[in-house]
């Protein structure tokens, strides 16, 4: 909604040039980056010598970088709050502003309404939700979905006919009381409420919408579920073919594809090209790639920096397909090809990579990966195993459990991209092609930011924990809670080679116990924020290390146990994130309120931490536990990350 | 064949098999259903190659199948020639309401015939036979299905779900209620022109799944078990000896090998 007070159909030129935007910006430049390699820009060819060591060693832990930004227990000078976590825009660059510092409130106590005061108010208001939620009315226009209302339009009543197709909830009498306190305010309860409105029905989300049956009234009502989705995904070639889209059979959304390749094109056409747009409450993120277009369409309140991180995903999957070589070739033959056919059987993936997005996924929103907590001595056997037991051909060697990295072997001179091994992790933990079919897998796949022009074979063997004695266990152990062996080589006969270096693997790590102490991680899940701080009143926390690329996170439970609570989650981490990371927005720490939270974060040159607490702890609270976290977190390093894994 | 027949301790010998076919005929399907008796509705493409073993009992020798059930997509193609060779049997599939699979096993066939090991058993598989309505022609896959009762079919079939690949087959256009769209003759006739073995089977009902396995176990010579890892050996009468086998598992010993192949 933020957006929408500015210019909704602005061509977003300002956003920087490069097609490949990274999260952070910083994290890229840092040099010491243990997963991550150098973009391969010079199109390295697989396992060939070319590439220099890009491992230079871990920074160095200067004590002044630990203490500077910790100023005793109450030291995180947390700005006046806003209440407005949404406002990305506005209310984000104006609590940050240095000069309003001063403006802190010194006795700690939380003065929610005070940013109203702060930030100018919109410029323009369209109505907001409130005008959307008095909508009964369903005449139902196709426009209202692609339309942009341009500034010129942004007089309430125009939006009111505009905005149409949103299941409106019935005001309860909560919600009256609420309106009014916020009025005299001078709040506008859209800003605050807009989110539970937008996750409505969360869970219907993923939902198949049917394929379509011919019928008008069948039309309109898919439409209608169709237009309900809070987030979609289209994949679309540049001569207007589609490629990919989340939701909805292509007859019954071939209108909208090409309304959107119109806009698109239309935009190309004047040698400026389109970044983004709002509209009907949704925000458009255009990525152009080569001869693609991506779009994500979000009404979860995103950055467009990080719609377009999950388009970049996307993107690259597309590209672990088919390589880039390929995709290219395709159509420079021929520019109508219809890119469904090579990508056939691919859908699973670009879905659970969609959906993950729309379920909020900490991976791709902080660019980082997870690693399984075990001791340090502990990781160091299984990486000695896998180093004593490799074979010839292998390139890299991991395990993983539950979607959590344990360990690490590769070549001195190449190191992982994270962004690979999100692909690998959702093609075996969130699509089920994989494991469903049982067996070992031996799939050839391009790995883009290790080399996007050629393929790789990955073998993969997922191993029983049902072995364990305990029934019950191994039946609700999920497909999450498996441990996997991948073997990657550039050699596409190595299978039996990468099976045998499997099995002595596998062998060597039960005899030496290192497969019981990871079956035990595993089921014992993730710790609890109060493990790591007694007593805290943090409910949740990420904790990312940027020199590592990778980060930590205690479990869920017991507040976020259902899928809306972990939405959201995830939409205030998404909100302070954006609001750290908007441009021009130099700040280290970045507060914020809520009616249903508190939340703080914190950005140094070594980590990020976000945390959220409920919404009646008080901020000295809130910072104390932070400076636990963060000492926590640097105590156990070595536990919580992998340090550069073991290298060969 | 039968020469060894000593009944304590049988000899094992492990066979490599390849499934190739179009994509979502249901190689996947009648390898689960092969190894695990499992039947998974909508299951999501394979990706690359799965490798699994199977043990198979025959009267007189334990086969261990080495299975590779490689993905139907066009792109993973070229990948075919390193799961197919060495290979000393191969499962050819098509789906029996989608005449283009049909085409699409056939290249798979001439394919395995130009450049697999000579030896190579072939069994051409019509998939899907649960979806037919009608005793096409042939009586064969309805008696055996009578037949059949045993298996633990019958709750795959009352979980219903026979919705999504009926009307996939009702798309490609056709007045013909019978979803079945290639004739058992059909793909009976193209098998004995190839000396071929030849089975309609149905991985989600179950029927005739483990007979495939048991005549491609049988239709191998012993002579190519001893060299299991081995290049693939000459054997200029394989295709003969294949028909042959096809026959005698058809109308004979089905119990016996039913009995004897309980893995």
């Amino acid at each position: 909604m933020s957006d929408a007070t500015k210019s909704q159909s602005e061509l977003q030129d300002d956003h920087g040039d490069s097609p490949a935007v990274r999260p952070n910006p910083t994290s890229t430049d840092l040099p010491t980056i243990a997963l991550q390699k150098p973009e391969p820009e010079a199109g390295a060819h697989v396992s060939t010598e070319e590439k220099p060591p890009p491992l230079p060693p871990r920074p160095a832990r200067a004590d002044s970088l630990y203490q500077a930004p910790i100023v005793g227990p109450a030291g995180l000078r947390a700005p006046p709050s806003t209440a407005r976590p949404r406002l990305q825009a506005t209310a984000t660059t104006a609590v940050s502003r240095t000069d309003i510092h001063t403006h802190s409130y010194q006795d700690g106590s939380r003065e929610t309404y005070a940013a109203s005061k702060q930030s100018s108010p919109p410029p323009t208001s369209w109505g907001g939700w409130s005008s959307i939620k008095r909508l009964k009315s369903q005449e139902a226009s196709d426009s209202a979905s692609i339309r942009s209302y341009a500034p010129t339009l942004g007089t309430a009543g125009d939006v009111d006919s505009l905005l149409v197709g949103f299941s409106g909830q019935e005001q309860t009498s909560g919600w009256n009381i609420f309106n009014a306190q916020l009025k005299e305010t001078g709040l506008q309860h859209d800003d605050v409420f807009e989110e539970d409105m937008v996750l409505e029905n969360f869970d219907q989300e993923f939902d198949e919408i049917d394929a379509l049956e011919g019928e008008d009234k069948t039309e309109e009502r898919l439409l209608a579920r169709w237009q309900a989705k809070r987030k979609h995904f289209m994949i679309l070639s540049s001569a207007g073919k589609p490629v990919y889209n989340r939701h909805g059979d292509d007859n019954l959304i071939s209108g909208y594809v090409g309304i959107v390749q119109t806009i698109i094109s239309f935009y190309e056409g004047a040698q400026d090209q389109l970044r983004g747009f709002t509209a009907g409450g949704a925000r458009f993120v255009v990525m152009s790639q080569g001869p693609l277009y991506l779009v994500a369409i979000s009404k979860l309140g995103e950055s467009d920096l990080q719609l377009r991180v999950q388009l970049e995903a996307l993107y690259m999957q597309i590209l672990s397909t088919l390589t880039l070589p390929n995709l290219t070739h395709l159509f420079s033959h021929r520019p109508s090809t219809d890119l469904r056919r090579p990508l056939q059987g691919t859908e699973p993936l670009l879905s659970a990579l969609a959906d993950s997005f729309t379920r909020g996924s900490p991976p791709t929103l902080f660019s980082a990966l997870e690693c399984l907590r075990i001791r340090k001595a502990h990781r160091e056997v299984i990486n000695d195993t896998l180093l004593q037991k490799r074979c010839e051909s292998l390139l890299y060697g991991l395990v993983v459990a539950g979607g959590r990295l344990v360990s690490v072997v590769r070549p001195r001179r190449h190191s992982l991209h994270p962004s690979d091994l999100q692909l690998i992790f959702n093609m075996l933990f969130e699509a089920e092609g994989v494991k469903a079919g049982g067996g070992e897998n031996w799939i050839p796949l391009c790995l883009p930011s290790f080399n996007k022009n050629g393929y790789l074979y990955m073998y993969v063997s997922f191993l029983d924990v049902k072995e364990e004695k305990d029934p019950q266990q191994s039946s609700q152990a999920s497909r999450h809670d498996e441990i996997a062996v991948l073997l990657i080589s550039a050699n596409k006969e190595s299978f039996y080679d990468l099976r045998s270096m499997r099995d002595a693997v596998v062998e060597e790590l039960e005899q030496n116990g290192s497969m019981a102490i990871i079956r035990t991680a595993i089921r014992n899940g993730r710790f609890a924020a109060t493990d790591i701080v007694p007593g805290t009143v943090l409910h949740h926390f990420v904790y990312k290390s940027r020199a590592n690329v990778q980060f930590v996170m205690p479990s869920y439970e017991p507040h976020f146990t259902t899928l809306l609570a972990r939405r959201r989650l995830l939409s205030l981490y998404h909100t302070i994130h954006a609001g750290a990371h908007a441009k021009n927005a130099h700040l280290k720490v970045h507060h914020c309120i809520s009616r249903s939270s508190i939340s703080l974060a914190w950005i140094t040159p070594s980590f990020e931490l976000y945390c959220v607490a409920g919404p009646s702890a008080s901020r000295n609270a809130l910072a104390q536990s932070a400076n636990k976290v963060v000492q926590w977190a640097r105590r156990e390093e070595e536990r919580i990350f992998i340090i550069g894994g073991a290298v060969f | 064949m039968a020469e060894s027949a000593a009944a304590a301790t049988k000899p094992s010998s492990s066979v490599k098999l390849v499934l190739l076919g179009e994509a979502a005929v249901g190689k996947s399907s009648l390898v689960l259903r092969f190894v695990n008796n499992h039947f998974q509705e909508n299951k999501e493409p394979t990706i690359g190659a799965a490798f699994l073993t199977q043990k198979c009992n025959l009267p007189h020798r334990t086969i261990k199948f080495e299975i590779w059930d490689t993905a139907g997509q066009e792109r993973f193609a070229s990948l075919a020639p390193m799961y197919y060779r060495n290979a000393q049997s191969a499962l050819v599939v098509y789906d029996i309401t989608k005449p283009t699979s049909l085409v699409k096993a056939r290249h798979w066939v001439a394919e395995l015939q130009r450049q697999a090991s000579p030896g190579i058993v072939i069994a051409l598989v019509g998939n899907k036979s649960d979806l037919s309505t009608s005793a096409d022609g042939e009586t064969a896959s309805s008696t055996d299905n009578s037949k059949k009762g045993s298996s633990a079919a019958s709750e795959d079939e009352a979980n219903g779900g026979d919705d999504a690949p009926a009307v996939e087959a009702e798309d490609d256009g056709a007045a013909d209620s019978d979803p079945r769209k290639v004739s058992t003759k059909e793909g009976r006739e193209y098998a004995e022109e190839e000396g071929l073995l030849f089975f309609e089977t149905s991985a989600k009902s179950g029927h005739n799944v483990q007979e495939v396995f048991t005549a491609i176990a049988n239709a191998i010579p012993e002579t190519q078990m001893k060299n299991v890892k081995g290049p693939g050996m000459a054997g200029g009468a394989q295709s003969a000896l294949g028909a042959g086998n096809e026959r005698v598992n058809l109308n004979g010993p089905r119990a016996d090998s039913k009995d004897s192949c309980a893995c």
